[in-house]
């Protein structure tokens, strides 16, 4: 079973990775976001797909050869009442279309936002391809929930995706990625001394979680010597509770958890900057990144900044706005 | 109370008729223009989909026409349609306008909930009256309907180039002004004559083309640059996938009653895109396989930079036009669209279609 390195990927791998291996199948993961993946992945799509999406055509197709199936679930919702984002929604029909010779496409339909049943229903069909019992099904669905939940705990910790998943073991040994995020897990930045300068970090995972996509930029900035807190790192009652100030309910998961930590950040007072990271041309983030701008500038006491990422991006340029910001941050906590 | 709303295509008739027939008091927003987009984008975030600034200039434009109430729908995703009320709210409110806003959420099954919004913008009423408005808005509607089939039909094979779009706004007018059921009836035939006036010779073998995609751009000639005309007046016969009216049945009732299995569209799409994504994604590949079915020599797909379920369709589109041989083109509009760069690209379509069209039939296909 292969699952791609990108979207979802780094909120829900370690429940698909232990469900899959719970019910008898190995699971392998594509390798880390390079350029030869993103351009496999720019090749396939049409121009004005988002980066996000583009690069995990480019995951699919690195997946070739290597596995049987591949898992590109269809997350319509994760919660009732919400939803993903419309591009999830139609992520197993966009590779199926545009990506020949990828391995069998395994397309659970994950839909929450009225019933469990329909979820219940997806779980169950999923674990009978392989031919289970509807007992070791669901005793691999709770392995995998109780997985989830310690990972959920995890990066609530403070740890980024990466971090967390080496932290429970969940990496492949050798794995470039995973040496490092256990490197930085066992030297974490919360060193005694005087209280370092804290950026609030706000964008879909699948952005700044991913070394290639958002430049490095939560290990930049750590370099830089600052405490990196993202959306995912809060309990997500605080998100909920900041982003119910809002008059309308958001309806999309992520959007409203980001939205929430932007308030958070606003109001607690417990960051010293709030950068927001997009990809070019995202939806969700066009109405939410304006709405934190909004907010950020009536109260005026939390610099806020967004940073826009797509396919031509280069390193310098974000690098020097990112540098000019923790200058700025910085040199208020100074003053 | 003076009550604006955003435009989109003629749906301003029947809003008009609605709110006026309540005793409302209405100003509806000028036509589109390039001032509303250059309005309308210098306050709206930069990657906001393009109906949503044009709605800003909108507003913008009426409220200096002196309306003080916008009325505006809601949703619950996952199109970012949803969300608009509430942002342009944020936006204009920061641009020190005074004014309420109404945002009418769609019922989930409590048309109770509705009627109440509702009741804040026409004041309490007898259901009575609320019917015989909504009857007045939907002969309207059908009306236009009727005209907008019509003029598409005469446009390409009009006598001199412009006469159908003269005849067919003249004819809008004739319904915009009527005051009953009875006069929308005779202001349609009035600009049906109208319209039949101003065809010349029937040409039996002209190419016909499909235009899907999204609702606000298809429906709102300025935004796309007037696609529909430009094409007729090349003598190509163009069929429109959503209008107003059945996209209002749609969305107003079977939404509410849960009347979308076994939609058509989506049976069609079923081997290409088999879930629903929001706005109208899979109606559009729906659409594009059932103008195939029908032997229609292209299709054009027509959405606003950014839309999302647009984008989905849209990568899926290629797949069907490779399946089932129908030439695909997208557009993509945004506050930088030209005339010029639309019209260069829609005549290299049209080019391609007649070229095919040759090729298949000297093949037999």
């Amino acid at each position: 079973m292969g699952i791609p390195r990108a979207l979802l990927y780094y909120y829900y791998y370690p429940m698909w990775k232990v469900f899959f291996e719970s019910l008898g199948q190995r699971v392998i993961t594509s390798g880390e976001t390079t350029k030869a993946v993103v351009d496999a992945g720019i090749q396939v799509t049409v121009d004005e797909a988002c980066l996000p999406v583009k690069v995990f055509h480019g995951h699919a197709l690195s997946l070739a050869g290597k596995c049987d199936y591949i898992f590109v679930p269809r997350l319509v919702a994760v919660e009732r009442g919400a939803f993903t984002c419309p591009k999830f929604m139609g992520l197993p029909d966009m590779v199926r279309c545009n990506c020949k010779n990828v391995p069998k496409i395994i397309d659970s339909c994950i839909n929450l936002s009225r019933t469990t049943r329909e979820y219940i229903r997806a779980v169950y069909s999923t674990g009978r391809l392989f031919g289970n019992r509807a007992l070791d099904i669901l005793i691999a669905h709770n392995k995998a929930r109780a997985a989830l939940g310690r990972f959920v705990r995890c990066v609530e910790s403070g740890l980024t995706p990466d971090e967390a998943m080496a932290a429970m073991g969940l990496t492949v040994s050798g794995d470039e990625p995973a040496r490092r995020a256990t490197a930085a897990a066992k030297s974490p930045d919360r060193s005694a001394g005087p209280r370092r300068a804290v950026v609030g970090l706000v964008g879909h995972p699948y952005i700044i979680y991913d070394p290639f996509v958002s430049m490095n930029i939560i290990r930049r900035l750590r370099g830089m010597g600052v405490t990196v807190v993202t959306a995912d790192m809060l309990p997500l009652a605080v998100t909920e509770r900041e982003a119910a100030r809002f008059p309308k309910r958001v309806f999309w998961t992520l959007g409203r958890r980001l939205l929430g930590a932007g308030f958070h950040f606003l109001r607690s007072g417990s960051v010293d900057g709030c950068l927001h990271v997009s990809a070019f041309a995202c939806g969700p983030d066009s109405l939410i990144g304006e709405l934190l701008e909004r907010e950020y500038a009536r109260y005026k006491n939390v610099p806020f900044t967004t940073i826009t990422v797509d396919e031509h991006t280069g390193e310098a340029g974000v690098m020097t706005r990112v540098e000019a910001f923790v200058d700025v941050i910085t040199r208020r906590r100074r003053v | 109370m003076k009550v604006t709303f955003a435009r989109m295509g003629n749906l301003h008739i029947a809003v008009k008729a609605i709110l006026q027939d309540l005793g409302v008091e209405v100003v509806v927003p000028p036509a589109p223009s390039k001032r509303t987009l250059t309005l309308g984008s210098r306050y709206s975030p930069e990657f906001a989909c393009l109906p949503l600034k044009v709605n800003i200039g909108n507003y913008i434009e009426a409220m200096e026409l002196g309306a003080d109430t916008i009325a505006m729908a809601g949703g619950v995703g996952p199109c970012r349609f949803g969300l608009y009320g509430e942002v342009q709210r944020e936006i204009l409110k920061a641009l020190g306008y005074d004014f309420e806003m109404i945002i009418v959420e769609p019922p989930q099954g409590r048309l109770r909930h509705v009627l109440g919004q509702l009741g804040r913008l026409v004041g309490r009423q007898p259901v009575a009256r609320y019917v015989r408005a909504a009857r007045l808005a939907w002969a309207k509607i059908k009306a236009v309907d009727e005209l907008e089939k019509l003029v598409m039909r005469v446009r390409a094979f009009e006598k001199q180039k412009g006469a159908a779009t003269a005849a067919f706004t003249s004819a809008l007018k004739l319904v915009d002004s009527a005051e009953s059921i009875a006069q929308v009836a005779s202001a349609l035939e009035e600009g049906k004559e109208r319209l039949l006036a101003a065809r010349g010779e029937v040409c039996p073998d002209a190419p016909r083309i499909g235009i899907v995609g999204e609702v606000y751009v298809v429906l709102e000639p300025f935004v796309n640059c007037e696609v529909e005309r430009h094409l007729g007046e090349m003598g190509v016969l163009v069929d429109r996938s959503i209008y107003l009216g059945e996209w209002i049945a749609e969305h107003l009732f079977k939404d509410v009653l849960r009347l979308r299995k076994g939609h058509r569209p989506y049976e069609l799409a079923r081997p290409y895109l088999c879930h629903f994504v929001g706005g109208h994604g899979v109606e559009t590949v729906g659409s594009t396989v059932g103008y195939s079915m029908r032997k229609f020599d292209g299709v054009i797909q027509l959405a606003p930079f950014t839309c999302m379920p647009e984008i989905v369709a849209q990568d899926v589109l290629p797949a069907v036009s490779k399946d089932l041989g129908i030439p695909v083109m997208t557009l993509v509009f945004d506050e930088h669209s030209s005339d010029t760069g639309i019209i260069t690209r829609l005549e290299a379509f049209v080019d391609l279609v007649q070229r095919s069209r040759r090729t298949r039939r000297t093949k037999g296909w």
